[in-house]
């Protein structure tokens, strides 16, 4: 192995598990679409649809991007970039009065 | 040719790859806070219930998830060896961010002449800035694949230049879910 393999990081999975990776993700698609067209689901609809999101961007940072088999502090750098976004939106939203956590009395 | 790694073991690219996407989760954040500050504020149409086009973004999201699929094959390629393969791949993500692209030309024009623009209102002005933003980045990654498939057809991409394949797939998987965020903020949750 070459000094170039051997500090990448991990091992990459195999080709089987990206197809079974990318057929799970087509399938999670289809349900986000098919929750958005439903009527009885519309009260359920947005929770419904994060986690789905959630769950996608879930599988391509773990698979197509080799986290769960690289190195911690990859996850970690990935992470921390991820929740500052969340701080501003959250932040954001707040200060354009988006999204109330208090009702006047 | 050797990478310089850095006290994790990790090569110095693909480490400063990692801090990059960490970087654009900011950015990209601040834009997705924006559009979802100001939704609902518009005090013109066109509304995104009435203009967004949802089985046509449907498509241009499974195209975005496979062009992934085929950039992580195409490392795959690469790593075993496998020119041949190598550039079938690489040139499926070329074929397949075009797709996405022209999806988004398309969409951008379309709502142009129903008189959705920049300046219209603060749906527009939110909508095209973040999607412009991530087409511009798509743009990027193509143009960054399209210079590995013309390394593979010198005989330049072997083994030993997996690294840079895998700097580019790290971009390329970040703008995939980059639109996994946009296509259910944007487009699914009105």
């Amino acid at each position: 192995m070459n000094e170039v393999a051997e500090h990448q990081g991990g091992g990459h999975a195999a080709r089987s598990t990206y197809w079974l990776v990318a057929l799970i993700l087509a399938i999670i698609t289809l349900l986000e679409v098919a929750v958005f067209y439903v009527p009885f689901l519309r009260s359920a609809v947005v929770p419904m649809l994060l986690v789905l999101s959630a769950t996608k961007f879930a599988l391509v940072a773990m698979f197509f991007m080799h986290l769960r088999y690289d190195r911690p502090i990859l996850t970690v750098i990935l992470s921390t970039g991820l929740m500052v976004a969340a701080a501003i939106i959250l932040a954001l939203m707040l200060l354009f009065g988006a999204l109330r956590l208090m009702t006047p009395a | 040719m050797s990478a310089h790694v850095t006290t994790f073991g990790i090569p110095n690219r693909k480490m400063a790859m990692w801090v990059f996407i960490g970087s654009e989760c900011m950015f990209f954040g601040s834009l997705i806070a924006t559009y979802l500050s100001y939704k609902g504020k518009s005090v013109a149409g066109p509304t995104p219930a009435e203009i967004l086009n949802i089985p046509l973004t449907s498509v241009s999201t499974f195209v975005l998830l496979m062009s992934s699929l085929a950039m992580v094959l195409a490392l795959d390629a690469v790593q075993r060896d496998q020119t041949g393969q190598a550039k079938l791949w690489i040139g499926g993500v070329i074929a397949l961010g075009g797709l996405f692209l022209a999806g988004q030309v398309y969409e951008f024009s379309h709502f142009y002449h129903e008189g959705l623009t920049l300046q219209q209102n603060l749906f527009g002005s939110t909508f095209f800035v973040l999607t412009g933003f991530h087409g511009a980045h798509v743009t990027v990654g193509v143009i960054w694949m399209a210079t590995l498939l013309l390394m593979a057809f010198r005989g330049r991409l072997g083994p030993e230049r997996s690294l840079d394949v895998e700097v580019a797939g790290l971009y390329w998987h970040f703008v995939d879910v980059v639109w996994i965020v946009i296509f259910t903020v944007v487009y699914l949750i009105q």
